[in-house]
């Protein structure tokens, strides 16, 4: 086990990146602090999941027009070429162009998961500044003890009778 | 005698840039890295530097509130009305294939145009909205704040 | 092969610096800058990664636009963080520490980095790269993932987006003059202020506008100053 953790050191990076965003979340009681957190530990699992897709040796799945470009996988397939044929309107048909250089890429799923993740992210984001915000006009502080302890004085939770 | 007046110039020159670019962003995104979600932050963004600059009265004079809300329904409502054009041509939700009678592929092409659009006015105005939104719920700023 | 392993050890590094940094520092405006930071390095490591669409988003949202908007609401509250007591600290540090060797536990079973043939790289992603080609023709596979074989993923995206743009207006108003009254839960009102609202002044380009008092500014600035005046006479 150790010595899976040494090789994928990259997963453990990211372990340690994600435990450092929550350790945020939970420690401390400033409300904007805690949402910083918060974002150091979304952009840690956006790591993560980037980090699955990473091929070795790929390139970024942005099909090239043609195979010369580079790139050594045992890949089989063709899309490369089909691309280029495609998108010349099949007059590139070229000497060289059925034997080229096969492309290996990345795998384009997780950049779509996290592409729109982020996005939603900050919209959240948002949200959660716009609470604090509310939370400081009425209660005059952001930290969690006053606020808390202003709810038991003025019984704002309705428990105490 | 107005401050800031090496920040001003600069962004002057700086911001059609930015708004240049992320049009360029949006529809080049086919090819290359970028798209709808990119492109409005960016546009949203030389807004954003417009108002830190210039103000914030200024930007709502450019860029008035009401149209930032109209920007935003309408983003999601050209999103879902693709979705609904191909529907009643009878293809399922959001396959743009039967956009063009006979050709799939260019149907594709014109549903990712559409589509992306909706998503660059969305994000845009929505980005717009908050900062707005943040921005005039803003005490003065005093100019040892810069 | 070799300079990327450097890049991504640098980055990595980088990484675990700021975010230990964002958890000693007090200071808030150090703490958002310091996630603005946190966000572009991460962006550069997307790119060393191939995700090239990621980095890009995360470098405009994620350094720019989010930091925008942390800075606004931190002027609208507090500039300092108040210590925590030590006490308070060690709870969350065992779970964090508990949380986190679980998941190192867990590293064993993971695949290989880089590993082409890993079950998150086999089967759908390599479907999209084949068929993008023949179907849409356009070369950005990310792209057509997105708006055309995920569209119902985008949609949903966009309209999370639309509402949380709409909480926010909701919250705070498009003018911020949303709640404009003094906050008074049960009856009993805790804070001297009153919401902020909207600000209303003369425009300034055309009426040479009187030199705005700084002294005033500095102290009471977060505390909001009497509107009466400025609500009545500026409406233009």
């Amino acid at each position: 086990m150790i010595s899976a953790v040494f090789e994928n050191y990259h997963y453990s990076v990211v372990i340690i990146l994600m435990m450092t965003g929550l350790y945020v979340v939970f420690s401390s009681r400033n409300l904007i602090k805690k949402l910083v957190g918060l974002s150091v530990f979304q952009t840690s699992v956006f790591l993560l999941y980037i980090t699955i897709g990473k091929v070795a040796g790929g390139q970024p799945p942005i099909l090239v027009e043609d195979g010369h470009g580079g790139g050594h996988g045992d890949s089989t397939d063709h899309h490369a070429e089909t691309a280029m044929n495609l998108l010349a309107g099949g007059e590139a048909k070229v000497g060289g162009a059925q034997h080229s250089a096969e492309v290996l890429y990345s795998n384009p799923l997780p950049h779509v998961l996290i592409l729109t993740a982020i996005v939603v992210g900050v919209a959240t984001l948002a949200i959660g500044l716009a609470l604090v915000v509310r939370i400081r006009e009425v209660y005059g502080s952001i930290e969690e003890d006053v606020i808390a302890d202003l709810d038991h004085r003025y019984n704002l939770e309705g428990t105490a009778d | 005698m107005t401050p800031h007046v090496i920040l001003r110039i600069i962004s002057k020159f700086l911001i059609p840039l930015i708004a240049l670019f992320a049009f360029y962003v949006q529809f080049h995104g086919d090819f290359g890295p970028g798209g709808g979600f990119q492109a409005g932050v960016i546009l949203a963004a030389s807004v954003i530097l417009y108002a830190l600059i210039f103000g914030l009265d200024a930007a709502k004079k450019a860029i008035p509130p009401s149209w930032v809300r109209i920007g935003m329904s309408l983003g999601v409502l050209l999103y879902g009305g693709t979705g609904v054009v191909t529907w009643m041509l009878g293809g399922e939700f959001l396959n743009y294939s039967v956009l063009i009678d006979g050709y799939p592929a260019k149907g594709q092409h014109y549903g990712i145009i559409a589509v992306e659009l909706g998503v660059l006015l969305a994000v845009a105005s929505v980005m717009l909205a908050i900062f707005y939104a943040f921005g005039s719920r803003q005490p003065d700023l005093s100019d040892e704040d810069w | 092969m070799a300079s990327t392993i450097l890049l991504d050890i640098g980055f990595m590094a980088m990484l675990v610096v700021v975010a230990f940094a964002i958890v000693r520092l007090r200071s808030l405006f150090a703490i958002v800058m310091l996630q603005g930071v946190y966000s572009l390095v991460s962006a550069a490591w997307f790119v060393s990664l191939d995700a090239v669409d990621v980095a890009f988003t995360e470098a405009a949202v994620g350094a720019g636009v989010s930091t925008v908007l942390m800075l606004a609401a931190m002027l609208l509250a507090d500039r300092e963080s108040r210590p925590v007591p030590l006490g308070r600290q060690i709870g969350p540090l065992l779970i964090v520490v508990f949380a986190g060797l679980a998941m190192f536990y867990a590293i064993g079973d993971m695949p290989a980095y880089g590993d082409a043939h890993s079950p998150a790289n086999s089967y759908v992603g390599n479907d999209y790269l084949d068929r993008t080609a023949e179907e849409i023709h356009i070369p950005n596979v990310v792209t057509a993932v997105l708006a055309s074989y995920r569209g119902y993923d985008t949609f949903g995206e966009a309209v999370v987006v639309f509402a949380a743009g709409l909480g926010v207006l909701l919250l705070l108003g498009l003018n911020g003059n949303a709640g404009r009254w003094r906050a008074k839960p049960n009856g009993v009102r805790i804070s001297k202020q009153a919401a902020p609202a909207a600000r209303k002044r003369p425009l300034p380009a055309d009426a040479p506008q009187p030199a705005p008092a700084p002294a005033a500014a500095s102290p009471t600035r977060r505390t909001k100053k009497p509107t009466a005046k400025t609500k009545k006479g500026g409406s233009s």
